[in-house]
């Protein structure tokens, strides 16, 4: 076993214990708690840290010591000697490849505080993973090899851990014991980190020589460094101010979770206090609506609160009946956050999908989940070296700055004034992934002051003129299955029956309005928002819309689904097999595709996501389109 | 102005654990508690008694039995639902019944049919598509790894290289039609945060966590509770009183007890506290198929 210097080693706790378990239960009992996320690449020794934290404090046992020697002797990197990093090297994938693929959390606890550590691995390729751990963490150590100094994957581990706004910085100078415990050397890694952080925003950081492999400067001073006359790591991390009483002193907020209802009587407003404090007869608005009214009571199973504080889960009842529901946020009456639907945000892409900008996603900040649309990026970061470059989309791990809106309007705060209502997910409507994770900067304006403007004459008004129900007849399918005659049929269909239609054809359409659009993916979804914002202004103007597009996405036609009044939108799918569509060709273009001529052709080298519940399903090879376009008029006018 | 005071590591876990339960209600459709009797499963439901409180906790307890628990703890579970207003579901696997498997005879086969297969059988015939569990990371290297909401293919098998990012405390529900969700709300509470948020909310537990004289024989150098009758003991073989106590509990025949005499929270604390082996030492289920044995059951849908 390696050398382990004259430390609290069990932190002093075992003798209390032993001696009086009430005393002992009774400090444990209030201890605060301090997450914390270490960063550091495989060879910097960061597992081997924290499995130096958990056998020093203890949370060790006999059994699984004696399994810890054994794999030590048989995959160690230690010579036989007790590789601590095997203690936490989780799935059986990582211990045979030696690395650490995901974050795993550990528990430990010293005479003073409980920790929650979060063990991140450290290459480019996990920075996920490295910003899920940062997210909920209080403080980073980042680890640095002493023979090695700062590197770039030091520098990318500081700049994602001020990213997401960890205010604790500790630089651990790790394996010291390998550079003869040089105190020049450490000093010319201080200097140079402070150099570099410093240029990125992060005012102060604790830096402390260590061994995790020798225990140097990890539970009290070492004998090595006489020289460095800080704190030990321990110490600093039992007695760094934590985060969440911080939070206690700014404006009241909570969102709204669950509305607790067991009985007419009663109606409670359940949520986590993301900051501030609240008190029967305090003064609360509630968000988006505005509404104004007082607590009533902090209701709790062991009898009602005389108050509560943020980081406290809780139940309200409130003075007035007012509307209040999931999503929505109770904050102090005279200082509420904003609401607003577009904004500037970071976001850290997390999916092998890539960014499609234009598309639908559901994004979740607080309680709330609405749908949401990116821009193009302003740009994306290079997290080596912060860079700003141009990028079009954002792929797996890539970071970036954009600009995205929201379907209704979200009460927010911004992400560095206040996580809880500032931090958001990105989820796939289709996947349904996790693929992004965002930082909201500000509200763009814009969208408080372009007002909508109400307009006298009606929709329903303009349809009663023309005695009859507007819809639009959205046709799907591939390139050549039919789409265009069938649409031009069901026209013709309606205009003898005195209907007021219009049709929108994709290529006509191509050729005007979104003349500068092209094929790629996120033109293609341009393509089909404008073309449903067009169908949209029809309906309102009363009219019949038949359209005829690939539209290959699912997720775009549900975007136009929710665009129409319900019921309005009545999707028909004209399913003609690929073979049949291309064996037509009816302009030739399968043969271009097939050649390479034409790229991203829906069918051949671009996908056709075919509807799952379509109002109508037209299969060409059974129907001509004569009888399909029949049908079709049938749906509309029964 | 509130004094600005620290909430205690207690406190902060509670919170975090109520706000995971009550997330579970309002996203998704039939949520069920998984209810094992043990101190953990105790934990979880008074924390779902305090989420919803005046409200019942809303959605039922599912109890996957095998029919070789203790005795104590049928008796313990039965107590819990009355006094939480609670429904109760029991699920037995009907093969495992009509077959007799048990732990004497099929070894291995016990736990994958009762457990493993009679819990996948629940989830399908409720059509539960959420399911609080009480494992804590800090139990096991596998679990330190798994998500606190952790996501089942329709087949229930769980792909630790494909876990959703878990940021903040955002949890994304949205699943396809057929998955499901093992929701872990105690995930970041360490065996001792359980002993004391027990004592301090007085939590009724199984007795059988207290030391007591009870009937023992020793089975492969575990200590065995003989709870009943159908225990197989050798000719002339005659149980032996013993003062145990358990750190975990599950089937009898297959939990073995360690002497003391810790007969209060207090004891069993400090006992807790000055030992020297893992709380799952006592449990044979870890020790199938290596140091992976835990992963290798997850995947497979064991909880």
């Amino acid at each position: 076993m390696a050398a382990t210097p004259a430390t609290e080693s069990q932190y002093k706790v075992d003798t209390l214990i032993a001696e009086d378990i009430d005393a002992y239960l009774d400090l444990h009992q209030h201890k605060s708690m301090l997450r914390f996320i270490t960063c550091g690449s495989v060879d910097d020794g960061k597992s081997t840290l924290i499995g130096r934290l958990l056998y020093d404090s203890k949370m060790i046992f006999e059994d699984q010591l004696a399994a810890l020697e054994a794999d030590s002797k048989r995959v160690g990197t230690q010579g036989g000697e007790i590789d601590f990093a095997l203690l936490v090297d989780g799935l059986a994938a990582e211990r045979e490849q030696g690395i650490t693929i995901d974050v795993a959390y550990r528990y430990f606890s010293t005479e003073k505080r409980k920790f929650i550590v979060a063990d991140t691995p450290g290459h480019e390729q996990y920075t996920r993973n490295m910003v899920t751990g940062a997210s909920t963490a209080d403080l980073a150590v980042i680890l640095i090899d002493a023979r090695k100094g700062v590197l770039t994957q030091t520098r990318r581990h500081s700049y994602l851990a001020h990213l997401i706004g960890i205010r604790h910085i500790v630089l651990a100078v790790n394996k010291m014991d390998l550079v003869g415990y040089d105190q020049a050397r450490f000093n010319e890694i201080v200097a140079d980190y402070r150099a570099f952080a410093t240029s990125i925003g992060i005012e102060q950081f604790t830096a402390i020589p260590i061994s995790g492999f020798r225990g140097d400067n990890i539970t009290g001073p070492s004998p090595n460094t006489p020289w460095y006359s800080g704190p030990s790591l321990i110490h600093h991390l039992e007695t760094v101010e934590v985060d969440t009483t911080d939070d206690q002193a700014r404006p009241f907020r909570m969102a709204v979770q669950w509305v607790n209802r067991p009985n007419l009587d009663f109606r409670g407003f359940s949520g986590l206090i993301a900051s501030g404090s609240i008190k029967p007869g305090d003064p609360v608005r509630i968000l988006p609506s505005g509404k104004v009214t007082k607590v009533a009571r902090i209701v709790a199973f062991d009898g009602d609160l005389p108050q509560a504080v943020a980081g406290q889960s809780i139940t309200l009842t409130l003075a007035d009946e007012v509307d209040c529901s999931r999503g929505d946020v109770i904050a102090v009456a005279d200082n509420p956050p904003e609401v607003s639907g577009q904004f500037e945000a970071t976001l850290v892409w997390m999916d092998e999908q890539e960014l499609v900008p234009g598309r639908s996603y559901w994004l979740k900040l607080g309680t709330q989940t609405v749908s949401a649309t990116v821009q193009p990026p302003k740009y994306q970061v290079n997290v080596n070296t912060m860079e700003h470059l141009a990028a079009k989309t954002l792929d797996l791990n890539a970071i970036g700055v954009v600009t995205l809106a929201t379907d209704r309007p979200i009460v927010f705060e911004p992400y560095a004034a206040a996580r809880d209502l500032g931090g958001f997910i990105l989820i796939d409507k289709m996947s349904n992934a996790t693929v992004a994770a965002g930082m909201l900067h500000f509200s763009l304006r814009r969208a408080q002051n372009v007002h909508w403007q109400a307009t006298d004459i009606s929709r329903d008004h303009h349809a009663t003129l023309k005695n009859q129900r507007p819809a639009v007849v959205w046709l799907t399918g591939l390139s050549g299955a039919g789409k265009s005659t069938i649409a031009n049929l069901v026209e013709k269909k309606l205009a003898r029956m005195n209907r007021h239609t219009f049709l929108l054809d994709g290529d006509n359409v191509r050729h005007g309005l979104n003349r500068d659009l092209g094929f790629t993916e996120a033109d293609r979804i341009e393509n089909i928002r404008r073309v449903g914002e067009v169908a949209r202004l029809m309906t309102d103007a009363g009219l019949i819309v038949i359209t005829a597009f690939i539209s290959p996405f699912r997720a775009e036609r549900d975007m136009v689904r929710q665009m129409m009044a319900p019921g309005e939108f009545v999707e028909v799918h004209i399913d003609t097999p690929l073979s049949v569509a291309e064996e037509r060709d009816v302009k030739g273009l399968y043969r271009k595709a097939r050649e390479g001529k034409l790229k991203n052709f829906t069918g051949i080298d671009s996908p056709y996501e075919p509807p799952i519940n379509p109002d109508l399903h037209i299969d060409t090879t059974q129907v001509t389109p004569d009888e399909a376009a029949e049908f079709i008029v049938k749906r509309l006018i029964p | 102005m509130v004094d600005k005071q620290p909430l205690t590591h207690l406190e902060r876990l509670e919170s975090e654990s109520i706000h995971i339960l009550r997330e579970v209600v309002a996203e998704c459709e039939k949520p069920v508690m998984l209810y094992s009797v043990g101190k953990d499963s105790a934990v979880m439901l008074h924390l779902a008694r305090k989420a919803f409180y005046p409200s019942p906790p809303p959605f039922p307890l599912l109890h996957v039995d095998t029919t070789w628990k203790f005795r104590d703890m049928y008796a313990l579970r039965d107590r819990m639902a009355v006094e939480s207003g609670m429904e109760l579901l029991v699920y037995r696997n009907p093969e495992a019944e009509a077959r007799g498997i048990n732990p004497f005879d099929h070894g291995p086969l016990h736990t994958d049919m009762w457990k493993t297969e009679g819990l996948k059988q629940a989830l399908d015939q409720y059509g539960f598509d959420a399911a609080f569990g009480g494992a804590r990371r800090d139990e096991e290297k596998s679990r330190a790894k798994e998500r606190i909401f952790s996501f089942r293919s329709a087949t229930h098998r769980w792909d630790p290289k494909n876990q959703r990012p878990e940021l903040w405390n955002l949890y994304n529900v949205h699943k396809a039609k057929g998955e499901s969700i093992r929701v872990f709300p105690i995930s970041n509470w360490t065996e001792l945060d359980i002993w004391q948020y027990i004592q301090l909310n007085d939590i009724p537990i199984v007795p059988l966590y207290f030391a007591a004289k009870r009937p023992t024989v020793e089975r492969d150098g575990m200590l065995l509770m003989v709870d009943d009758d159908r225990f197989p003991l050798a000719p002339g073989e005659t149980p032996i009183q013993r003062s145990i106590r358990f750190r975990t509990l599950g089937c009898y025949p297959l939990t073995g007890a360690v002497e003391s005499e810790a007969a209060t929270l207090s004891d069993v604390i400090q006992e807790m506290l000055l030992t020297t082996t893992s709380e799952r030492q006592g449990r044979a289920i870890d020790k199938d198929a290596g140091g992976a044995g835990m992963e290798k059951k997850k995947q497979e849908g064991y909880f």
